[in-house]
């Protein structure tokens, strides 16, 4: 093991200070190249992916990817373990189930997250997507993820 | 319509095509096709720096597996309809089983193992080569006949038995 700080992590200490979440996003690539970042302006957090048109996974309707819903929704639970809760390293995810409720235009999508259950390694996390209308989610997920390094197995 | 394409190398093509000209994400990852026949697709993700989500390791991010498992499962589907119709992802788990290994492609192998009337229902694995040592499981099932046009291209197989 690395005794470097972890890039996201030393970020985190960063933005704790500054407050600005955003910040946050710039140290994960994949966040990067997708444009998924959280936002904090309305004093909750949320993960917005801005659209374009790499997202498109169906050109004739057209629709949003359903692997990007699924993509954006992970990330939107991991912004929120790293910033709603005390947790000391990345969190690795486990297992994630994605329900596609209804097609995901072509504008930017909106995730909140919230934990249903913090255990001492394993916490389970809800996460809900959305576009214009909050009351008509795109798609929700659930995840596991494993918060503490040293308890982790060595695959994982 | 079109006969079913019986040539594997010319079944991948179509499949490609389809893909990159219908599917800008599947592009924009860099999804290549490797196999195609009843039942059965599977699609390989080249490693990039930009999907990476662990900057410390560069182990990829959940992201694009999801992507890559959802994109798989979609196609073992369209090779088992009769007739092509829109189909639209209805649910899909991924068990992340192990880290995939920075620098190496992940090979993605999805079966669809039951059509009804509505849905199809799918599963997948995700390895570096070695089905034996998975990265990744999944189970997908796909809502059918979705509003929207035919993007799929025609069938591979005979008739199914809803």
């Amino acid at each position: 093991m690395s005794t470097l700080p972890n890039p996201l992590m030393a970020r985190l200490a960063e933005v704790r200070k500054s407050g600005d979440v955003a910040k946050l996003a710039e140290a994960i690539p994949y966040a990067r190249w997708m444009r998924i970042a959280p936002e904090n302006g309305t004093g909750e957090l949320l993960t917005r992916m801005r659209y374009h048109d790499d997202l498109i996974g169906n050109t004739f309707l057209p629709a949003i990817h359903g692997g990007t819903l699924g993509a954006m929704l992970e990330m939107a639970a991991i912004f929120h373990l790293l910033w709603e809760t005390e947790t000391e390293t990345v969190p690795k995810i486990v297992n994630i189930t994605v329900d596609y409720l209804r097609s995901a235009r072509p504008v930017d999508v909106i995730a909140c997250a919230k934990v249903t259950k913090q255990g001492r390694r394993m916490v389970n996390v809800y996460a809900e997507a959305w576009q214009d209308d909050r009351a008509k989610p795109v798609a929700t997920a659930n995840a596991h993820f494993l918060i503490k390094s040293d308890d982790a197995p060595p695959s994982l | 319509m079109s006969s079913p394409l019986k040539d594997p190398d010319q079944r991948i093509v179509f499949f490609q095509q389809w893909f990159s000209d219908t599917i800008p994400h599947s592009k924009a990852l860099g999804l290549k096709i490797i196999a195609v026949r009843r039942g059965f697709g599977s699609m390989q993700l080249d490693w990039r720096e930009e999907l990476v989500g662990n900057p410390e390791t560069g182990v990829l991010a959940g992201g694009p597996l999801t992507a890559l498992m959802d994109s798989c499962c979609g196609m073992s589907v369209a090779t088992m309809l009769s007739e092509p119709k829109p189909f639209a992802t209805l649910d899909l788990r991924i068990d992340y089983v192990r880290p995939a290994t920075p620098g190496k492609a992940v090979i993605a192998e999805a079966e669809c193992y039951r059509v009804t009337h509505s849905v199809a229902f799918t599963r997948a694995f995700a390895h570096h080569g070695d089905p034996k040592d998975p990265i990744a499981a999944a189970a997908g099932t796909f809502m059918l006949g979705t509003k929207g046009e035919v993007t799929r291209p025609q069938t591979i197989g005979a008739e199914v038995k809803p």
